[in-house]
């Protein structure tokens, strides 16, 4: 059995007295690849924002390599774990290169400029995301597509061994989803990276990740196997909605279809 | 890129210096080097440049420097172009302060330093808790609340103003409608050391975040999973910038134009980078409110223009000119 990274213990977050994560619990394990899927409004975002401590949860414990997060400083907590927020669409004065940069501040100290070592990583972030040649481009320019990869980049240069994505493909058109499913699935098998990938897509949750977990109303509904999703029963009760199986034509994959509405 | 930031620096560091140096030896009286070294036939001279025109240099540039960074700090930390280092209502109380001394019309001085110049700072004081208080009170240090509760303080201490003014009497009003306009009427040096604990302090708090400056332009949750800790970036910032500007209004009056449109100036010259942007917004606001005083002093003289009048009409067009001279690739924000 692999080794858990981050675990979490009867993790529960209220806003405004309102229950957003309700008692989860389930371990994210070293290279793991794991897609976090379930309704809108299930917790998924914020479950992600408590492991960045972006929100601090209200109960409950969530452990980084046996120590709770609690008491890691957020400097520390960056080398290791790095987060790609959903795409908001808002307009940033960097270049991709001097965004990408950004992505080293936790290994900054005041007053001191970037390293050579700095430059490495930004480099290697950027050839391993395919993205050297709009380095100088202004973020302004960029396709949704290409913003994403950006985005992708900045968080490797970052250095972490755990990343953290926020439906990375939801605006993209189909080539660039599977670009940035190429590259997220390089850098989980050549780097050894975990992710998790927060995403309302199940058929890419299936193909890509190895395990799943189904969050509804703030709590684990399904935590399993990719495979073991297969199943009318967990699907419907998560969605609330028929599923059907179909088989590619050529490949043979099973492919998940929601209902048809109106049918 | 950085070849070129270099000079942009090196110029303004210049231009700087220049103004500090040539600004004390102009007014209603010119002086020449020569009255300083031959100075015996003409003791009046030396005292003009030595009391009064030095210490007012001095101030001038520290207020513009210190209004200058500040704004750029609030700029950053709210996302906004708007926002000026009287935004979160620290110079309303201070008004306030000023305002209620003239009104008392009680005299006082304590260890040199004048009432009027503590009950402004005490309400200065007054209105930076006021907004941290409700910041703190709303759960999360948002900066949404801050705003609001900034503009708030800042409209309920501006009635408060327009109160006292009412029931005053014309000389005390006028009084209070000329501290408005800020100005830096100041004899000797004291003012200039009781402020430069505040503008040193302040200005380093603001330095040696600069990198988080940075981050903060990204957004609070990106900023946060890059490992700022944004919370209390954003409560070391307040507190550095608006006990600078609560200094700097309690002695000079609310100037307005310099902390916000230095920065964004600044910004037009030297990009987003803070860690360039501080120094260059830092020595900027400084020399350019020099400028300003020294023009206030020439224009009508041996009349004064208010400073403050003087900082947006000049301010101003050189803003415009800058903007639309820039293209489209140049950006405030």
């Amino acid at each position: 059995m692999r080794k858990p990274v981050i675990q979490i213990n009867n993790l529960s977050l209220y806003i405004s007295n309102k229950k957003i994560l309700d008692n989860v619990s389930f371990n994210i394990y070293e290279k793991d690849y794991l897609s976090i899927i379930g309704p809108n409004g299930a917790g998924k975002t914020s479950l992600l924002k408590c492991l960045m401590r972006i929100y601090s949860y209200s109960e409950g414990d969530v452990f980084f390599r046996g120590n709770p997060i609690k008491k890691l400083s957020q400097r520390n907590l960056a080398k290791q774990i790095s987060y790609v927020p959903q795409s908001d669409g808002r307009l940033l004065p960097f270049s991709v290169e001097e965004f990408v940069m950004m992505g080293r501040y936790p290994h900054l100290s005041p007053f001191t400029s970037f390293s050579v070592e700095d430059k490495k990583a930004v480099k290697e972030s950027l050839e391993l995301t395919n993205i050297n040649q709009m380095a100088n481009r202004s973020l302004n320019t960029l396709s949704g597509g290409e913003r994403q990869t950006v985005f992708i980049a900045a968080a490797l240069a970052q250095g972490a061994d755990i990343l953290l994505l926020d439906e990375p493909t939801t605006f993209l058109d189909p080539k660039h989803e599977h670009d940035i499913y190429r590259i997220l699935r390089k850098i989980n098998e050549e780097l050894g990276i975990t992710i998790v990938s927060v995403t309302h897509d199940i058929n890419s949750a299936v193909l890509q990740g190895e395990r799943i977990v189904i969050l509804k109303n703030g709590a684990v509904q399904f935590e399993g196997e990719a495979t073991e999703i297969m199943n009318k029963k967990i699907l419907a009760s998560a969605y609330n909605k028929d599923f059907f199986f179909l088989k590619h034509p050529k490949t043979g994959q099973t492919i998940i279809a929601p209902e048809v509405p109106g049918q | 890129m950085i070849k070129k930031r270099l000079v942009t620096l090196f110029v303004i560091l210049f231009l700087s210096i220049a103004v500090l140096m040539i600004a004390p030896f102009l007014g209603m009286e010119t002086i020449t080097l020569n009255d300083l070294f031959e100075g015996s036939r003409d003791h009046t001279k030396i005292d003009i440049f030595w009391k009064i025109r030095i210490p007012r240099t001095l101030i001038a540039f520290l207020a513009g420097a210190a209004l200058s960074i500040s704004g750029m700090a609030f700029q950053a930390m709210f996302r906004n172009p708007l926002a000026t280092p009287f935004t979160l209502g620290v110079s309303s109380g201070a008004a306030f302060g000023a305002a209620m001394y003239i009104k008392i019309g009680i005299i006082f001085s304590v260890l040199g330093i004048s009432g009027q110049l503590l009950f402004s700072f005490i309400g200065a004081i007054l209105s930076i808790l006021l907004v941290y208080g409700i910041t703190r009170i709303k759960k999360g240090f948002s900066t949404a609340t801050m705003l609001v509760a900034g503009v708030a303080i800042n409209f309920f201490f501006s009635s408060l103003i327009l109160f006292i003014q009412y029931v005053s009497d014309f000389a005390n009003s006028f009084r209070i409608i000329r501290w408005l306009m800020g100005g830096f009427e100041i004899v000797g040096f004291l003012p200039v050391k009781t402020i430069l604990p505040f503008i040193l302090i302040g200005s380093a708090v603001v330095f040696y975040l600069t990198n988080e400056l940075n981050l903060l332009l990204l957004g609070e949750d990106i900023a946060q999973s890059r490992g700022g800790d944004v919370k209390k970036i954003k409560l070391a910032l307040f507190f550095g910038a608006s006990l600078m500007v609560g200094g700097v209004v309690a002695i000079c009056g609310p100037i307005g134009f310099v902390g916000m449109m230095a920065p964004h100036i600044c910004r037009l010259l030297i990009g987003w980078d803070h860690r360039y942007l501080t120094i260059v917004s830092f020595l900027f606001g400084g020399a350019f409110l020099v400028f300003c005083d020294t023009i206030s002093r020439i224009v009508i003289a041996p009349a004064e223009i208010p400073v403050g009048v003087i900082t947006a009409l000049l301010g101003g067009p050189f803003f415009i000119w800058l903007l639309l001279s820039g293209g489209s690739d140049k950006r405030i924000f």
